[in-house]
């Protein structure tokens, strides 16, 4: 806690890149110096260069602390969120690079098309199917609610599945990401449609397409073993679902 | 040329929050639905709500949906109408049922039922000791219910315009009453504007936090929808009375959950000392938010705060152990550590209160029908969840009790605007309807003022936090009136930098800037005219509750360029009001 209380402020220079399809043929990367303070995060310093330098600047967010979703971005050659990146976390001698998640239609500077990331993850039908109508809650145990715990934390930000170099290159694959929302459902001893899950994973574009790169996993701004999770409904495709 | 779109449901929903979203699902399996959204659904606020939504389950311990409604009102300070909270601690039980049975993974006891913990101001028989009702997923309740009440909506194809900005209401005269007939809305990817033609709308736009400097607020809570009806000249009700949480990271705002205090967390000062048993010896760290918030001022203003300014108090969660922080409170251990590099397992969390929540908002009948004055509803118009005004949570919201509010009146609100689009016929819309938001977004896209939104936003902010937040006086919100009123004239003079049509951010902050600046004065001067303290609303120059004068909600009216002030009386069923004690 000793950081609280001193002030001292420092440049950084952020690298942009951007793009508005109103007026730019190609995106260009743009350089802005920001006084930033340690503990500010890279959305503050987008803020910053929105704010007091040039307001067309263009990037979704809205919580600022990491339950939203909307800042997944490329930063460094990462994609993580930008109001969980720390600028003490950075190396600040050299320029943060900072760019839109790959693999999702460019729309403007920082904001892609996230239409096509909503679809799959519809695909799988990310929604609890149960024909039981208790008189009152469905009985669960802590140890069947445990085991599909991690990937509820999911907040569809994208970062994942537009780090999955399977992804970059087909965009037809599901990606991580919806594989995640079907996890959270096959292993809910609620539900009743695991094998029709399975059965749409099991495609062409489902969950084999996965190398198994850790990408996604090493991009989760929540921390979710994701590609625990798709190693799970891999087995789970062979072998039937343990809950 | 700007291009217009023309479309045609029975319900339209705007905002698509917890109520936004609980409304759809009512709604759409009955009625042509469409949810429009300036954000996408699952950005909503309300998945960061975190420690949980209260219901009498009594899976735990003896608990009573009757003893919700009296700790409901006690915890409003008696301003909450009783018939309201009756309904909500009633059909919170439903509400929760309703949510396991979507899918949603609560906690469980060790036999398979929901579990429940303790929250603020959640009592067992009128107040005796804390009762656990509140039920949990974790410290995600919130982000947990969005995400279920998005997943029913993508079970049931629910309509959604994602990205797409409401920025008029149309109300029409229909044999010379008021009703609703649409909302005219701008596309953010393309610029365009979409007419919407409605039987029926329901608001379930949440609440507008960022007038705050220190908020646990999203940049996006900037008040769209209060602050478009209030134009339309639509009362707002109770509006002085914002909840300040008591637990927001120091110098962030960002929340750490009540729960944590549920679970046995304790608040210090700079000493050590657990100092809330001096001001709630019954209930100590689970008072309700108002009392905490203003205990925890008070040990600072008077010395008694920590860190290197002394500027403010502990959380202290180091004695519930490593298990019950990672697998009970995983994200607020987190924030702690991300944010100010504090572990919650071995220190102490610097913490000081942060603006949470607005307690007034557009006036409801319990059915969720808009009022226009204190009796008349305008046909076809429905609110819920923070941006509405039951009032269910009266001068100071119980912790748990707003993810109870957007389910329970989110399905009033579904369930009442389907049943009257499919009675009532389409009203016509005017000509020309779309012309007031086609006029507001050319002159904001090409308004090159010399005055900057960001700045005025700042000040705006600044002056809140100084004179609007957990202590006023009559000098203080009298000061903040002086300020909004001149930064209202500078912001008739802002230039923004983006001429462009697509992903314009630039022209929308503009614009939420503007809704900010209108909804901050209704907030002071409400705050001005009320000469009492009552929950939320704390006067150092009237440091009491004035039953005789002020036991009545105050009804605010855009007369002009002015605000007139009116009373709504309080409704009193069961318990008449006492001096509020824990």
């Amino acid at each position: 806690m000793s950081e609280l209380g001193v002030v001292e402020s420092f440049k950084v220079t952020f690298i942009v890149r951007r793009f508005n399809p109103e007026t730019d043929q190609e995106p260009f990367w743009q350089d802005f110096d920001v006084d930033m303070y340690s503990t500010d995060r890279v959305l503050d310093g987008l803020h910053k260069i929105k704010w007091e330098q040039d307001g067309s600047l263009s990037f979704r967010r809205s919580c600022a602390h990491g339950i939203c979703g909307s800042d997944a971005m490329r930063i460094n050659g990462r994609n993580r969120l930008a109001c969980k990146t720390l600028i003490k976390d950075l190396d600040i001698t050299k320029p943060v690079y900072v760019e839109a998640i790959k693999g999702l239609p460019l729309e403007k500077d920082l904001i892609v098309d996230m239409e096509p990331f909503f679809a799959a993850y519809r695909e799988v039908q990310p929604f609890l199917q149960s024909t039981s109508k208790p008189d009152k809650e469905n009985i669960q145990s802590p140890e069947q609610r445990a085991r599909f715990d991690d990937t509820t934390k999911c907040i569809l930000c994208a970062a994942c599945t537009t780090s999955c170099p399977v992804f970059w290159t087909d965009g037809q694959y599901f990606g991580p990401a919806a594989i995640v929302a079907a996890h959270r459902f096959i292993f809910d001893s609620r539900d009743e449609a695991s094998q029709v899950r399975l059965d749409i994973l099991n495609s062409k574009e489902g969950v084999w397409r996965c190398r198994t790169t850790f990408n996604c996993s090493e991009a989760c701004p929540r921390g979710i073993e994701i590609t625990k999770a798709i190693s799970e409904v891999k087995q789970a495709t062979i072998s039937g679902v343990r809950r | 040329m700007t291009t217009v779109h023309h479309h045609e449901y029975d319900v339209v929903i705007v905002g698509a929050g917890g109520a936004g979203m609980r409304a759809a699902i009512e709604s759409a399996p009955h009625a042509k639905t469409a949810v429009i959204t300036k954000l996408y659904p699952t950005r909503s606020h309300t998945g960061a709500a975190q420690g949980g939504m209260a219901a009498a389950l009594a899976n735990v311990e003896e608990d009573s949906w009757e003893w919700h409604t009296f700790d409901t009102v006690k915890g409003g300070d008696y301003l909450v109408d009783q018939d309201a909270a009756e309904i909500l601690a009633k059909e919170a039980i439903d509400a929760i049922l309703d949510l396991e049975r979507m899918g949603l993974p609560f906690n469980r006891t060790p036999d398979g039922k929901i579990d429940q913990r303790r929250f603020g101001g959640h009592t067992r028989d009128h107040g005796k000791a804390p009762v656990r009702r509140a039920c949990y997923s974790a410290d995600r309740t919130g982000h947990m219910i969005l995400q279920t009440l998005f997943q029913n909506c993508t079970k049931l194809g629910v309509e959604f315009y994602n990205e797409f900005y409401v920025l008029d209401l149309v109300l029409t005269e229909e044999k010379g009453k008021t009703r609703t007939s649409g909302v005219v809305a701008y596309e953010l990817s393309t610029g365009d504007i979409h007419v919407f033609n409605a039987t029926s709308v329901i608001f379930a736009t949440g609440g507008f936090g960022k007038m705050f400097k220190t908020t646990s607020n999203a940049h996006t809570l900037t008040g769209d929808g209060v602050g478009i009806v209030w134009r339309k000249g639509i009362p707002l009700e109770d509006m002085e009375f914002f909840q300040f949480h008591p637990t927001g990271l120091a110098g962030l705002g960002i929340l750490l959950t009540e729960g944590a205090r549920g679970e046995g967390a304790i608040l210090r000062n700079a000493s050590g000392e657990r100092f809330m048993e001096r001001y709630a010896p019954t209930i100590k760290d689970l008072a309700p938010r108002d009392i905490i918030s203003r205990c925890m001022v008070q040990e600072v203003a008077e010395g008694r705060g920590a860190g290197p300014e002394k500027d403010y108090v502990l959380l202290d969660c180091t004695h519930l152990g490593a298990e019950v922080l990672e697998t009970k409170l995983p994200d607020i251990t987190e924030f702690a550590r991300t944010y100010l590099g504090v572990d919650p397992v071995t220190e102490p969390v610097p913490v000081m209160p942060t603006a949470h929540y607005a307690m007034g908002g557009i006036p409801t009948t319990t059915d969720a029908e808009v009022l226009l004055n204190n009796t008349t509803v305008i046909p076809g118009l429905y609110a819920a969840g923070e941006c509405a005004c039951v009032s269910v949570h009266g001068s100071n919201r119980l912790g748990t009790n707003s993810l109870l509010d957007i389910n329970v009146f989110g399905k009033r609100a579904g369930r009442n605007a389907a049943a009257y689009a499919n009675k009532a016929k389409r009203p016509a819309l005017p000509k020309g309807t779309e012309s007031f938001v086609v006029e507001l977004i050319e002159k904001m896209r090409t308004a090159d003022g010399s005055e900057s939104v960001a700045a005025i936003r700042k000040e705006l902010q600044l002056e809140m936090d100084r004179n609007a937040q957990v202590f006023r006086t009559e000098e203080s919100l009298s000061h903040a009136q002086t300020v909004i009123e001149a930064l209202r004239k500078r912001y008739e003079k802002v230039g923004i930098h983006d001429r462009g049509q697509r992903f314009n951010t630039d022209l929308l902050e503009a614009i939420e800037l503007g809704f900010l600046l209108d909804l901050a004065e209704v907030v002071v001067v409400s705050a001005r005219n009320r000469k009492e303290s009552r929950g939320g609303h704390m006067r150092d120059d009237f440091p009491d509750r004035d039953d005789k004068k002020y036991m009545k909600h105050t009804m605010a009216y855009k007369k002009g360029e002015n605000i007139a002030l009116d009373w709504k009386p309080v409704v009193i069923t069961n318990y008449p009001p006492m001096e509020r004690k824990y």
